[in-house]
Protein backbone atom coordinates (compact mmCIF):
# COMPACT_ATOMS: atom_id res chain seq x y z
CA UNK A 1 0.00 0.00 0.00
CA UNK A 2 1.22 3.22 -1.11
CA UNK A 3 1.06 6.15 1.28
CA UNK A 4 -1.43 8.03 -0.14
CA UNK A 5 -3.72 5.29 -0.12
CA UNK A 6 -3.22 4.99 3.80
CA UNK A 7 -3.94 8.78 4.17
CA UNK A 8 -6.79 8.15 2.21
CA UNK A 9 -7.96 5.12 4.25
CA UNK A 10 -7.34 6.94 7.77
CA UNK A 11 -9.15 10.21 6.36
CA UNK A 12 -12.50 8.20 5.05
CA UNK A 13 -12.54 6.56 8.95
CA UNK A 14 -11.83 9.59 10.23
CA UNK A 15 -15.06 11.09 8.83
CA UNK A 16 -16.99 8.07 9.58
CA UNK A 17 -16.40 8.25 12.87
CA UNK A 18 -17.26 12.12 13.20
CA UNK A 19 -19.84 11.51 11.62
CA UNK A 20 -21.10 8.89 14.20
CA UNK A 21 -19.82 11.30 17.10
CA UNK A 22 -22.17 13.94 14.91
CA UNK A 23 -25.31 11.62 15.43
CA UNK A 24 -24.65 10.76 18.70
CA UNK A 25 -24.19 14.08 19.98
CA UNK A 26 -26.98 15.55 18.09
CA UNK A 27 -29.68 12.90 19.81
CA UNK A 28 -27.80 11.68 23.13
CA UNK A 29 -26.21 15.12 24.04
CA UNK A 30 -27.83 17.89 23.29
CA UNK A 31 -30.35 18.96 25.33
CA UNK A 32 -33.75 19.33 24.05
CA UNK A 33 -34.91 22.44 23.72
CA UNK A 34 -37.97 24.03 25.28
CA UNK A 35 -40.35 25.69 23.58
CA UNK A 36 -40.04 23.31 20.32
CA UNK A 37 -39.38 20.15 21.18
CA UNK A 38 -36.99 17.14 19.77
CA UNK A 39 -38.11 18.89 16.06
CA UNK A 40 -35.44 21.30 17.04
CA UNK A 41 -32.87 18.70 16.58
CA UNK A 42 -33.51 18.76 12.62
CA UNK A 43 -31.01 22.16 13.08
CA UNK A 44 -27.97 19.93 13.64
CA UNK A 45 -28.09 18.78 10.13
CA UNK A 46 -30.29 21.61 8.37
CA UNK A 47 -27.13 24.64 9.20
CA UNK A 48 -24.46 22.50 8.60
CA UNK A 49 -25.97 21.72 5.04
CA UNK A 50 -26.96 24.80 3.88
CA UNK A 51 -23.72 26.12 4.78
CA UNK A 52 -22.28 23.37 2.97
CA UNK A 53 -24.62 23.97 -0.05
CA UNK A 54 -23.23 27.63 -0.12
CA UNK A 55 -19.49 26.40 -0.11
CA UNK A 56 -19.73 23.48 -2.68
CA UNK A 57 -21.86 26.25 -5.51
CA UNK A 58 -19.24 28.99 -4.64
CA UNK A 59 -16.27 26.25 -5.29
CA UNK A 60 -18.43 25.82 -8.56
CA UNK A 61 -18.37 29.71 -8.84
CA UNK A 62 -14.62 29.93 -8.38
CA UNK A 63 -13.71 26.81 -10.04
CA UNK A 64 -15.75 28.31 -13.32
CA UNK A 65 -13.44 31.63 -12.87
CA UNK A 66 -10.63 29.68 -12.93
CA UNK A 67 -12.08 27.41 -15.75
CA UNK A 68 -12.44 30.35 -18.21
CA UNK A 69 -9.35 31.91 -17.11
CA UNK A 70 -7.04 29.14 -17.48
CA UNK A 71 -8.91 26.56 -20.22
CA UNK A 72 -7.65 23.58 -17.90
CA UNK A 73 -10.03 20.97 -17.96
CA UNK A 74 -9.10 19.65 -14.10
CA UNK A 75 -10.98 23.38 -12.86
CA UNK A 76 -14.25 21.80 -15.06
CA UNK A 77 -14.07 18.26 -13.06
CA UNK A 78 -14.13 20.09 -9.59
CA UNK A 79 -17.28 23.05 -10.73
CA UNK A 80 -19.04 19.39 -12.08
CA UNK A 81 -18.04 17.29 -8.44
CA UNK A 82 -18.81 20.42 -6.67
CA UNK A 83 -22.13 21.45 -8.36
CA UNK A 84 -23.63 18.11 -7.96
CA UNK A 85 -22.60 17.75 -4.29
CA UNK A 86 -24.35 20.95 -3.63
CA UNK A 87 -27.50 20.03 -4.99
CA UNK A 88 -27.46 16.88 -2.63
CA UNK A 89 -27.11 19.25 0.35
CA UNK A 90 -29.59 22.29 -1.17
CA UNK A 91 -31.98 19.09 -1.07
CA UNK A 92 -31.38 18.16 2.35
CA UNK A 93 -31.66 21.70 3.73
CA UNK A 94 -35.18 21.94 1.27
CA UNK A 95 -36.36 19.11 3.18
CA UNK A 96 -35.50 19.47 6.75
CA UNK A 97 -36.50 23.04 6.77
CA UNK A 98 -40.26 22.36 5.93
CA UNK A 99 -40.21 19.65 8.23
CA UNK A 100 -39.32 21.81 11.38
CA UNK A 101 -41.25 24.53 9.88
CA UNK A 102 -44.84 23.01 9.75
CA UNK A 103 -44.25 22.57 14.03
CA UNK A 104 -43.06 25.40 15.21
CA UNK A 105 -43.97 28.16 12.06
CA UNK A 106 -47.75 26.10 11.82
CA UNK A 107 -46.67 25.98 7.58
CA UNK A 108 -44.66 24.05 5.46
CA UNK A 109 -42.98 27.02 3.51
CA UNK A 110 -43.08 30.87 3.42
CA UNK A 111 -41.99 32.94 1.44
CA UNK A 112 -39.05 34.15 2.96
CA UNK A 113 -36.00 35.46 1.78
CA UNK A 114 -33.70 32.76 2.54
CA UNK A 115 -35.84 29.75 1.60
CA UNK A 116 -36.46 31.52 -1.36
CA UNK A 117 -32.93 32.03 -2.18
CA UNK A 118 -32.58 28.56 -1.68
CA UNK A 119 -35.13 27.17 -3.89
CA UNK A 120 -34.05 29.49 -6.23
CA UNK A 121 -30.62 28.49 -6.06
CA UNK A 122 -32.02 24.61 -6.49
CA UNK A 123 -33.35 25.30 -9.80
CA UNK A 124 -30.49 27.35 -10.73
CA UNK A 125 -27.94 24.40 -10.09
CA UNK A 126 -30.17 21.45 -11.71
CA UNK A 127 -30.26 23.44 -14.57
CA UNK A 128 -26.45 23.79 -14.39
CA UNK A 129 -26.44 20.07 -14.63
CA UNK A 130 -29.17 19.93 -17.48
CA UNK A 131 -27.35 21.99 -19.93
CA UNK A 132 -24.24 20.03 -19.61
CA UNK A 133 -26.43 16.89 -20.20
CA UNK A 134 -27.45 18.57 -23.79
CA UNK A 135 -24.11 20.85 -24.74
CA UNK A 136 -21.79 18.89 -27.26
CA UNK A 137 -18.40 18.10 -26.00
CA UNK A 138 -16.46 20.82 -27.19
CA UNK A 139 -18.62 23.38 -25.67
CA UNK A 140 -19.88 21.90 -22.40
CA UNK A 141 -17.20 23.34 -20.42
CA UNK A 142 -17.21 26.62 -21.55
CA UNK A 143 -21.10 26.97 -21.52
CA UNK A 144 -21.19 25.65 -17.65
CA UNK A 145 -18.55 27.55 -16.36
CA UNK A 146 -20.32 31.01 -18.03
CA UNK A 147 -23.63 29.14 -16.50
CA UNK A 148 -21.52 28.78 -13.35
CA UNK A 149 -20.74 32.39 -12.69
CA UNK A 150 -24.30 34.00 -13.77
CA UNK A 151 -25.77 31.48 -11.29
CA UNK A 152 -23.62 32.36 -8.67
CA UNK A 153 -23.80 36.22 -8.90
CA UNK A 154 -27.50 35.92 -9.39
CA UNK A 155 -27.93 34.84 -5.71
CA UNK A 156 -27.31 38.26 -4.03
CA UNK A 157 -29.71 40.16 -6.38
CA UNK A 158 -32.61 37.36 -6.11
CA UNK A 159 -31.81 37.85 -2.15
CA UNK A 160 -32.25 41.60 -1.95
CA UNK A 161 -35.11 41.71 -4.18
CA UNK A 162 -37.19 38.71 -1.85
CA UNK A 163 -35.42 40.87 1.55
CA UNK A 164 -37.83 43.48 0.65
CA UNK A 165 -40.62 41.29 1.58
CA UNK A 166 -40.86 40.40 5.29
CA UNK A 167 -38.47 37.81 6.66
CA UNK A 168 -39.47 35.41 9.95
CA UNK A 169 -36.38 32.63 9.16
CA UNK A 170 -34.64 32.72 12.90
CA UNK A 171 -30.98 34.46 12.52
CA UNK A 172 -29.01 32.17 15.06
CA UNK A 173 -25.46 32.95 13.63
CA UNK A 174 -25.49 37.06 13.71
CA UNK A 175 -22.37 39.66 14.08
CA UNK A 176 -22.24 39.29 17.62
CA UNK A 177 -21.72 35.44 17.92
CA UNK A 178 -24.22 32.38 18.09
CA UNK A 179 -27.49 32.56 19.10
CA UNK A 180 -27.86 29.30 21.43
CA UNK A 181 -26.34 27.75 24.98
CA UNK A 182 -23.41 25.32 25.75
CA UNK A 183 -24.00 21.83 24.57
CA UNK A 184 -26.39 23.39 21.96
CA UNK A 185 -23.47 25.03 20.67
CA UNK A 186 -21.02 21.99 21.10
CA UNK A 187 -22.71 19.92 19.44
CA UNK A 188 -23.38 22.00 16.16
CA UNK A 189 -19.33 22.70 16.00
CA UNK A 190 -18.79 19.49 15.73
CA UNK A 191 -22.09 18.58 13.23
CA UNK A 192 -20.54 21.77 11.62
CA UNK A 193 -16.69 19.72 11.43
CA UNK A 194 -18.68 16.50 10.73
CA UNK A 195 -20.31 17.68 7.18
CA UNK A 196 -17.20 19.66 5.88
CA UNK A 197 -14.86 16.19 6.47
CA UNK A 198 -18.51 14.09 4.46
CA UNK A 199 -17.80 17.10 1.94
CA UNK A 200 -14.08 16.82 1.14
CA UNK A 201 -14.46 13.00 1.14
CA UNK A 202 -17.71 13.16 -1.68
CA UNK A 203 -15.99 15.74 -3.61
CA UNK A 204 -12.65 13.86 -3.84
CA UNK A 205 -14.60 10.60 -4.17
CA UNK A 206 -16.51 12.34 -6.82
CA UNK A 207 -13.55 13.62 -8.78
CA UNK A 208 -12.00 10.88 -8.76
CA UNK A 209 -14.88 9.16 -10.60
CA UNK A 210 -15.10 11.97 -13.27
CA UNK A 211 -11.59 11.49 -13.73
CA UNK A 212 -11.89 7.45 -14.33
CA UNK A 213 -14.74 8.06 -16.62
CA UNK A 214 -12.92 10.66 -18.41
CA UNK A 215 -10.22 8.68 -18.94
CA UNK A 216 -12.33 5.69 -20.22
CA UNK A 217 -14.00 7.81 -22.54
CA UNK A 218 -10.54 8.67 -24.25
CA UNK A 219 -9.15 5.37 -24.18
CA UNK A 220 -12.61 4.30 -26.31
CA UNK A 221 -12.41 6.97 -28.80
CA UNK A 222 -8.64 6.16 -29.18
CA UNK A 223 -9.68 2.69 -29.99
CA UNK A 224 -12.67 3.60 -32.45
CA UNK A 225 -10.44 5.84 -34.17
CA UNK A 226 -7.70 2.92 -34.73
CA UNK A 227 -10.33 0.35 -36.04
CA UNK A 228 -11.67 2.88 -39.14
CA UNK A 229 -8.21 2.48 -40.24
CA UNK B 1 -45.40 36.97 -30.34
CA UNK B 2 -47.93 39.51 -30.24
CA UNK B 3 -50.60 37.03 -30.87
CA UNK B 4 -49.22 35.07 -28.20
CA UNK B 5 -49.42 37.93 -25.75
CA UNK B 6 -52.68 38.57 -26.48
CA UNK B 7 -54.15 35.00 -25.64
CA UNK B 8 -51.95 34.94 -22.40
CA UNK B 9 -53.80 38.05 -21.02
CA UNK B 10 -57.07 36.99 -22.56
CA UNK B 11 -56.75 33.16 -20.79
CA UNK B 12 -56.50 34.86 -17.69
CA UNK B 13 -59.29 36.87 -18.03
CA UNK B 14 -61.10 33.81 -18.49
CA UNK B 15 -59.45 32.13 -15.93
CA UNK B 16 -59.75 34.43 -13.03
CA UNK B 17 -63.42 36.37 -14.49
CA UNK B 18 -64.91 38.91 -12.48
CA UNK B 19 -62.34 38.65 -9.79
CA UNK B 20 -60.07 40.99 -11.11
CA UNK B 21 -62.43 43.74 -10.62
CA UNK B 22 -61.70 43.10 -6.93
CA UNK B 23 -58.43 41.71 -6.53
CA UNK B 24 -56.58 44.27 -8.54
CA UNK B 25 -53.43 43.00 -6.96
CA UNK B 26 -52.83 40.23 -9.63
CA UNK B 27 -52.80 42.31 -12.62
CA UNK B 28 -49.39 43.57 -13.01
CA UNK B 29 -48.27 39.74 -12.72
CA UNK B 30 -50.88 39.02 -15.75
CA UNK B 31 -48.75 41.64 -17.61
CA UNK B 32 -45.62 40.62 -16.89
CA UNK B 33 -46.23 36.82 -17.33
CA UNK B 34 -47.52 37.98 -20.12
CA UNK B 35 -44.52 40.21 -21.51
CA UNK B 36 -42.03 37.08 -19.99
CA UNK B 37 -43.43 34.56 -21.77
CA UNK B 38 -44.24 35.69 -24.86
CA UNK B 39 -40.51 37.35 -25.03
CA UNK B 40 -39.22 34.01 -24.38
CA UNK B 41 -40.85 33.09 -27.48
CA UNK B 42 -39.04 35.83 -29.43
CA UNK B 43 -35.86 34.51 -27.34
CA UNK B 44 -35.98 31.14 -29.09
CA UNK B 45 -35.47 32.52 -32.62
CA UNK B 46 -32.73 34.68 -31.82
CA UNK B 47 -29.87 32.55 -32.65
CA UNK B 48 -31.53 29.35 -33.70
CA UNK B 49 -31.64 30.24 -37.23
CA UNK B 50 -28.91 32.02 -37.33
CA UNK B 51 -26.79 28.73 -35.95
CA UNK B 52 -28.57 26.21 -38.68
CA UNK B 53 -27.79 28.63 -41.64
CA UNK B 54 -24.79 29.08 -40.96
CA UNK B 55 -25.04 33.41 -40.36
CA UNK B 56 -23.38 33.03 -36.93
CA UNK B 57 -20.39 31.62 -38.07
CA UNK B 58 -20.72 34.43 -40.79
CA UNK B 59 -20.71 37.00 -38.04
CA UNK B 60 -18.04 35.43 -36.18
CA UNK B 61 -15.55 36.20 -39.12
CA UNK B 62 -16.56 39.75 -39.45
CA UNK B 63 -13.95 42.42 -37.84
CA UNK B 64 -15.85 43.04 -35.11
CA UNK B 65 -15.62 41.65 -31.16
CA UNK B 66 -18.29 38.94 -29.75
CA UNK B 67 -19.14 41.57 -26.98
CA UNK B 68 -20.29 43.70 -30.28
CA UNK B 69 -22.44 40.76 -31.57
CA UNK B 70 -23.93 40.50 -28.25
CA UNK B 71 -25.04 43.98 -27.95
CA UNK B 72 -26.40 44.03 -31.55
CA UNK B 73 -28.42 41.27 -30.72
CA UNK B 74 -29.66 42.17 -27.43
CA UNK B 75 -30.77 45.46 -28.87
CA UNK B 76 -32.37 43.83 -31.32
CA UNK B 77 -34.17 41.51 -29.01
CA UNK B 78 -35.09 44.61 -26.75
CA UNK B 79 -36.58 46.56 -29.95
CA UNK B 80 -38.87 43.83 -30.74
CA UNK B 81 -40.01 42.97 -27.19
CA UNK B 82 -40.78 46.01 -26.62
CA UNK B 83 -42.97 46.47 -29.56
CA UNK B 84 -44.60 43.34 -28.31
CA UNK B 85 -45.29 44.92 -24.95
CA UNK B 86 -46.25 48.26 -26.29
CA UNK B 87 -49.74 45.72 -27.93
CA UNK B 88 -50.07 43.70 -25.53
CA UNK B 89 -50.26 46.61 -23.13
CA UNK B 90 -53.11 48.33 -25.19
CA UNK B 91 -54.74 44.85 -24.82
CA UNK B 92 -54.45 44.91 -21.38
CA UNK B 93 -55.47 48.79 -20.44
CA UNK B 94 -58.80 47.88 -22.50
CA UNK B 95 -59.52 44.08 -20.86
CA UNK B 96 -58.37 45.34 -18.07
CA UNK B 97 -59.72 48.98 -17.58
CA UNK B 98 -56.59 50.40 -16.05
CA UNK B 99 -56.20 53.73 -15.93
CA UNK B 100 -52.92 54.34 -16.85
CA UNK B 101 -52.50 58.03 -18.49
CA UNK B 102 -51.16 59.28 -15.46
CA UNK B 103 -48.62 57.09 -14.81
CA UNK B 104 -47.28 56.50 -18.36
CA UNK B 105 -43.76 58.10 -17.71
CA UNK B 106 -42.84 56.26 -14.59
CA UNK B 107 -43.93 52.69 -15.74
CA UNK B 108 -42.42 53.06 -19.13
CA UNK B 109 -39.50 53.30 -16.84
CA UNK B 110 -39.88 50.05 -14.66
CA UNK B 111 -40.77 48.31 -18.29
CA UNK B 112 -38.10 49.55 -19.58
CA UNK B 113 -35.54 48.08 -17.27
CA UNK B 114 -37.28 45.05 -16.63
CA UNK B 115 -37.34 44.25 -20.46
CA UNK B 116 -33.62 44.97 -20.61
CA UNK B 117 -32.50 42.64 -18.06
CA UNK B 118 -34.43 40.11 -19.18
CA UNK B 119 -33.38 40.95 -22.65
CA UNK B 120 -29.59 40.65 -21.43
CA UNK B 121 -30.18 37.11 -19.71
CA UNK B 122 -32.14 36.18 -22.52
CA UNK B 123 -29.57 36.67 -25.34
CA UNK B 124 -26.88 34.93 -23.50
CA UNK B 125 -29.07 32.05 -22.70
CA UNK B 126 -30.07 31.71 -26.01
CA UNK B 127 -27.15 32.23 -27.97
CA UNK B 128 -25.82 29.13 -25.21
CA UNK B 129 -29.11 27.17 -26.03
CA UNK B 130 -29.35 27.28 -30.05
CA UNK B 131 -25.80 24.82 -29.46
CA UNK B 132 -27.88 22.50 -27.63
CA UNK B 133 -30.30 19.41 -28.73
CA UNK B 134 -33.12 20.26 -26.41
CA UNK B 135 -33.47 24.37 -27.63
CA UNK B 136 -36.62 25.55 -26.17
CA UNK B 137 -36.83 23.25 -23.19
CA UNK B 138 -33.02 24.39 -22.02
CA UNK B 139 -34.11 28.46 -22.39
CA UNK B 140 -36.86 28.36 -20.14
CA UNK B 141 -34.99 26.62 -17.54
CA UNK B 142 -32.46 28.48 -17.61
CA UNK B 143 -34.09 31.54 -18.17
CA UNK B 144 -35.94 31.38 -15.50
CA UNK B 145 -34.07 31.02 -12.09
CA UNK B 146 -31.78 33.88 -12.90
CA UNK B 147 -34.48 36.55 -14.18
CA UNK B 148 -36.76 36.02 -10.42
CA UNK B 149 -34.89 39.22 -9.30
CA UNK B 150 -36.19 40.75 -12.79
CA UNK B 151 -39.78 39.76 -12.54
CA UNK B 152 -40.27 40.21 -8.28
CA UNK B 153 -38.91 44.03 -9.29
CA UNK B 154 -41.07 44.59 -12.08
CA UNK B 155 -44.27 43.02 -10.74
CA UNK B 156 -43.92 44.93 -7.60
CA UNK B 157 -42.68 47.99 -8.96
CA UNK B 158 -45.83 48.15 -11.70
CA UNK B 159 -48.20 47.39 -9.11
CA UNK B 160 -47.02 50.18 -6.98
CA UNK B 161 -47.00 52.43 -9.69
CA UNK B 162 -50.78 51.27 -11.05
CA UNK B 163 -51.69 51.80 -7.43
CA UNK B 164 -50.78 55.31 -7.62
CA UNK B 165 -48.09 55.58 -4.99
CA UNK B 166 -45.38 58.19 -5.41
CA UNK B 167 -42.42 57.14 -7.21
CA UNK B 168 -40.02 57.23 -4.35
CA UNK B 169 -42.40 53.91 -2.89
CA UNK B 170 -40.11 52.36 -5.70
CA UNK B 171 -37.26 53.51 -5.81
CA UNK B 172 -35.92 50.27 -3.99
CA UNK B 173 -37.30 48.64 -6.92
CA UNK B 174 -35.74 50.64 -9.70
CA UNK B 175 -32.58 49.94 -7.86
CA UNK B 176 -32.65 46.34 -7.86
CA UNK B 177 -33.46 46.53 -11.61
CA UNK B 178 -30.78 49.13 -12.27
CA UNK B 179 -28.23 47.02 -10.68
CA UNK B 180 -29.69 43.45 -12.38
CA UNK B 181 -28.78 45.37 -15.55
CA UNK B 182 -25.49 46.63 -14.78
CA UNK B 183 -24.29 43.50 -13.28
CA UNK B 184 -25.65 41.28 -16.06
CA UNK B 185 -24.43 43.82 -18.90
CA UNK B 186 -20.75 43.41 -17.38
CA UNK B 187 -20.87 39.50 -17.06
CA UNK B 188 -22.11 39.47 -20.75
CA UNK B 189 -18.97 41.53 -21.68
CA UNK B 190 -16.94 39.56 -19.82
CA UNK B 191 -18.12 36.09 -20.79
CA UNK B 192 -19.61 36.44 -23.99
CA UNK B 193 -16.68 35.31 -26.01
CA UNK B 194 -16.36 32.19 -24.67
CA UNK B 195 -19.89 31.07 -25.45
CA UNK B 196 -18.86 31.83 -28.82
CA UNK B 197 -15.78 30.13 -29.03
CA UNK B 198 -16.12 27.14 -31.41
Amino acid sequence: MTPKRITKIIFELFTFVMMLLALYAIFFYAPVEKTMGLVQKIFYIHVPAAFIAFLAFFITFAASILYLVKKDNQWDLIALCSAEIGIIFCTIVLVTGPIWAKPVWNVWWTWDPRLTTTLILWFIYVAYLMLRGVVGENKKANFSAVFGIIGFVNVPLTFFAIRLWRTIHPVMITSRGINISGPMKDTLALTFSAFCLLFIFLLLTRMRLEKMKRATETVIAMFEERHHF
Amino acid sequence: MCLFSFLVVIIFSFAFGTDLQVYNGMVPGILWVAFIFSGLLGLNRSFGTERDKGTLSGLLLCPVAPWEIFLAKMIGTLIFTTIMEIFTFLVFIILYNQNVLPFLVPLSLVIFLGTLGFSIVGTIFSAMSSATKARDVILSILVFPISVPVIIASVKATGLILEGRSIQTVYAWLKILVAFDMVFLLLAYLTFSHIMEE
